[in-house]
């Protein structure tokens, strides 16, 4: 609830500054399609949010006679944790990653690519789907969905907005407007250029305290943290990145599937905790 | 005044007696359903056994005490399904474990029943099943150190008995090698 608060309160601000670059004292016109906006891409992403962040990764739900060593897994880590067994989905894709979602553990998924099942050992297999799993049960993945959808919808906001900036360039209105004018432009711009990076900021925040509570939790579940340890150490050493996944869903997966993190910014910008600080944690757990 | 303290005292006390008691029902209902998902797969166990007897059976010709001792461990295990106290049902299902070793022990001697699609789907889904298995005791001997915990602790304790709440039993298999990852090799 906080977070969607969070993300409204973004949007409004944005909203309102953009409306009044456009049309002066439109900015509290602009509000309530803001918050239209934004409770309109909450609903969304809390009915729907899991089918299209799986559709938009191109995966595919299993038939119930395939992969049968993935479903028993799957289905005895469950048992484990007393949830309901998720639709198990595939991505065709040849680097190891694995991600979960869905509105609570009734209505959740679970998706691998075609890497991990090729790549990783039984036990490493369990330890990443206990990790996933553990998402699940901590009800994680209602907060990644809302979060991946909404940082989405704002990025999307701020892109559009950032657009029509440059079609009025050098418009007629720019002259009539004087010094006030120039300085909501300036804010505008400022806040265009701001929010989708708070946006991500807020993202990536949730999203890495909840890889090492999954971490835990996931090797609780199989009493076993070498095999989780060893699948990460598989897919950090895998450099080919996931053509499917991109900056609004990375933060879903096990392991950053982006694989580009730009030095500069430093750990700002992660979406996962380090590798070898999360191997180093499970090591501990011995 | 004293009569509005002594009512406020007594409205707290009732209370705390009611979250108790729904506290105490909530678990129990847990270890109830916790137990539901063993029952499940140990049935699915039973259900796999007589296929797994008929499949060997007609390679090992010669082997009739082991499938004998097999097939009255398993309706051994059925009998007690259907009534006896979860430790009971361990034993009962300990015996049927050890019993299910030496029917597999016995197939180790027959290549020929090692290469039969049948045998190799029976002994994946029976892994797959006591690997469920042992997740299934481990949730719910989890929900039940809960409850028996809340059980004991001050102050449930003084109301638990009144209430007719009586301590669950944990689901034990006497097997030290459980924990590690069953190998299914062909």
């Amino acid at each position: 609830m906080l977070l969607i608060a969070a993300f409204t309160a973004l949007v409004a601000v944005l909203a309102y500054f953009v409306g009044e670059y456009f049309a002066p004292g439109g900015g509290i016109a602009a509000l309530p399609f803001a918050f239209a906006i934004s409770t309109g891409g909450a609903l969304v992403s809390y009915f729907a949010g899991d089918k299209l962040i799986l559709a938009q990764s191109q995966a595919r739900e299993l038939g119930p006679s395939e992969e049968p060593q993935l479903r028993n897994i799957v289905e005895a880590l469950a048992l484990g944790l007393g949830i309901p067994t998720p639709k198990i989905y595939v991505i065709e894709d040849s680097a190891p990653n694995a991600f979960a979602t869905g509105r609570d553990p009734q209505h959740a998924s679970i998706a691998v690519t075609r890497g991990l099942l090729d790549k990783l050992d039984r036990t490493e297999l369990e330890g990443v789907i206990a990790h996933e799993l553990s998402h699940v049960g901590n009800r994680d993945i209602r907060v990644m969905v809302l979060v991946t959808v909404l940082v989405g919808t704002v990025a999307l906001l701020a892109d559009w907005m950032w657009r029509s900036f440059f079609w009025t360039q050098g418009g007629r209105r720019d002259r009539d407007r004087g010094g006030a004018g120039a300085i909501i432009a300036v804010i505008a711009i400022a806040l265009a250029v701001l929010t989708p990076i708070i946006a991500t900021l807020i993202q990536l925040a949730v999203s890495r305290q909840r890889e090492y509570l999954a971490d835990a939790s996931g090797a609780l579940l199989t009493r076993y943290p070498p095999g989780l340890a060893s699948a990460l150490r598989k897919i950090a050493a895998d450099k080919e990145p996931l053509e499917v996944a991109n900056k609004a869903t990375a933060s879903l997966y096990i392991a950053n599937p982006l694989k580009d993190a730009p030095a500069f910014f430093d750990h700002l910008f992660d979406t996962h905790p380090p590798i070898e600080e999360r191997i180093k944690r499970l090591e501990a757990m011995d | 005044m004293e009569i509005i303290v002594v009512l406020v005292i007594l409205g707290v006390l009732a209370l705390l007696f009611i979250a108790t008691y729904n506290r105490l029902v909530t678990l129990r209902q847990r270890v109830k359903e916790a137990w539901a998902d063993i029952d499940v797969q140990l049935k699915r166990r039973h259900d796999l056994i007589p296929n797994l007897v008929e499949t060997v059976k007609g390679y090992a010709t010669h082997e009739s005490t082991v499938f004998q001792k097999v097939t009255e461990a398993r309706a051994a295990a059925v009998a007690a399904g259907a009534s006896a106290t979860p430790e009971q049902r361990a034993q009962a299902e300990n015996m049927l474990t050890g019993a299910l070793r030496s029917v597999f022990a016995v197939a180790e001697n027959y290549p020929q029943l090692q290469a039969v699609q049948e045998f190799k789907d029976l002994s994946e889904n029976l892994t797959a099943t006591e690997d469920k298995i042992s997740f299934a005791r481990r949730f719910y001997n989890g929900n039940v150190r809960d409850y028996n915990t809340s059980l004991q602790t001050f102050p449930t304790n003084i109301f638990a008995g009144m209430f007719g709440f009586g301590p669950e039993q944990y689901f034990e298999l006497a097997d030290a090698t459980e924990r590690e990852t069953p190998q299914v090799k062909f």
